[in-house]
């Protein structure tokens, strides 16, 4: 199939963050998250629960198959099995995010959502970011206010924030010093590029491309998922 | 039994200035909006208000009521941001006490388990306690030595809550998908108050839905629509015309008076 868009290489990225997953809550925020870890269960991670944003596990076919109201969800994240792809005002070179507010805490320029469940999460079960537009004013120096928890500052046995995928980039922290680095490039992207629209220093040794969708998941992805194309709205083509 | 019935007046005639509110509900979904309509006519002030934050905390912001917000969000769901509580932070105009949803959670807990504190993993390495420097970690007293936030009891005065079926003694029935936090509100307060679509003799439905039991409730006001603009299903859905009225009301201080005297009534 041709003419594969950004956004339908985002999908498959997210797509790719459950791999080995298994028997795990995927609780994606944002559209094109959601988008990749339904993919997932279509084809690499059958096993993977997915709610659908209320108080119900649902499957494929759209059954109910649990109940997970917030109270629950809670005990999954302190019992650990959940990979939860959050968004991010800003995130930071050792992956703290910050969802929480822009400028001093007291008296913010910007109030944003709170911590919502960022500190519980991040110090509880494997986390990764989307940021849609990947910019210097995303990806900072420093955040302003710490919400998601980054290897810097990880605390407890169980911290563990996996990747950033962005509209131009897979990014994750296997560094030594967990500093981040550059995976892969989207196609028809440069290293210098998202470099440029990142405020630190990148670490980009060995960086490959971003790999296209296959045939069967744009099927799934065009046809099934995201038949009206909403995801070229959350990533422009 | 007792006939615990009563009218939303009479209720917040029991808030007192300085006091702790607890409401019920989460983000713009099934929040006691009646009962904080009431709380808005009031004299009541000063208030800390502990919420799982929608359109209440924004209300109570506009009208001042707010001394102090606990609170782990606020957001109206399908509206990221609430306006009224983002002027009230923005400008400095209310305390806070921003928590992460788990230790929000496990405070009410340890209310409802009249415990000084609970211990959760949620909060280390975040600023959480940079900007609540009152809330300590514990050392497990166990070979793992393992620290964990101390988090400490939020205690309440008064809960506010908002289910779909009540009797007149107090028990109540959530029908929706899910009960959020309702009963750990309820357990966590002094005076427990709770108003419902419809005050029934009997209860229809499985009983595990019977969220609230009369020893958990002081007072029942039936109040039909009585989350509105927030949902309350399977009775209503959220009324989000009106929701994006508000919204926009509320960012907008020439069109927020018109908005607020009709929204009270």
């Amino acid at each position: 199939m041709s003419d594969i868009t950004r956004a339908e290489v985002c999908v498959a990225a997210c797509a790719d963050l459950f791999l080995g997953a298994g028997e795990t809550l995927a609780s994606p925020m944002g559209l094109i998250p959601s988008l990749g870890a339904r993919l997932a269960r279509l084809t690499t991670e059958p096993d993977l629960l997915l709610s659908d944003g209320e108080a119900f596990l649902l499957t494929p076919e759209s059954t109910v198959e649990g109940w997970l109201p917030y109270r629950k969800v809670f005990d999954v994240v302190a019992h650990g099995r959940r990979h939860v792809v959050m968004g991010a005002n800003q995130v930071d070179r050792f992956g703290n995010q910050n969802i929480s507010a822009i400028g001093d805490h007291a008296k913010p320029t910007r109030q944003l959502l709170g911590f919502r469940g960022a500190p519980g999460n991040t110090v509880n079960h494997r986390t990764s970011y989307w940021v849609p537009k990947h910019s210097p004013r995303v990806l900072v120096e420093a955040v302003d206010v710490v919400s998601g928890v980054g290897y810097d500052k990880a605390a407890g046995p169980f911290h563990d924030v996996h990747r950033v995928v962005t509209n131009l980039a897979v990014l994750d922290f296997a560094t030594p010093g967990h500093s981040m680095r550059i995976v892969s490039v989207h196609p028809g992207v440069s290293v210098d590029e998202v470099r440029e629209q990142t405020s630190f220093d990148l670490v980009a040794e060995d960086v490959t491309e971003t790999r296209l969708p296959t045939d069967e998941e744009l099927q799934l992805i065009r046809t099934r998922l995201d038949p009206g194309a909403k995801r070229d709205k959350e990533v422009p083509a | 039994m007792r006939d615990k019935r009563m009218t939303a007046d009479e209720v917040v005639g029991e808030i007192k200035d300085g006091m702790t509110v607890g409401i019920g509900g989460w983000g713009s979904r099934r929040k006691p909006m009646t009962l904080v309509k009431a709380l808005l006519r009031s004299e009541a002030k000063d208030l800390t208000v502990v919420t799982y934050g929608g359109p209440d905390a924004g209300v109570l912001c506009a009208a001042g009521k707010v001394r102090k917000l606990v609170y782990g969000f606020v957001s109206l769901d399908t509206i990221p941001y609430d306006p009224w509580f983002k002027r009230a932070r923005e400008t400095g105009a209310i305390e806070v006490l921003e928590l992460d949803e788990g230790m929000f959670q496990t405070g009410l807990r340890a209310a409802a388990h009249r415990l000084p504190f609970l211990p959760i993993r949620a909060g280390l390495g975040s600023d959480v306690l940079k900007y609540a420097p009152e809330i300590k970690t514990v050392r497990s007293p166990y070979d793992d030595g393992e620290e964990l936030v101390a988090m400490p009891a939020l205690k309440l005065d008064v809960a506010l809550v908002h289910l779909n079926r009540a009797d007149r003694h107090g028990n109540a029935q959530y029908l929706g998908p899910d009960p959020y936090f309702d009963d750990l509100f309820c357990l966590a307060a002094d005076r427990r108050y709770v108003s419902c679509e419809q005050v029934v003799e009997t209860f229809d439905g499985p009983p595990q839905t019977l969220l609230l039991n009369r020893m958990m409730v002081d007072g029942v006001v039936e109040a039909p629509g009585g989350a509105g603009f927030t949902s309350c299903v399977p009775d209503y859905p959220r009324d989000e015309a009106l929701q994006r009225e508000y919204a926009n009301a509320a960012a907008d201080l020439e069109q927020w008076p018109a908005f607020y005297e009709r929204f009270l009534r």
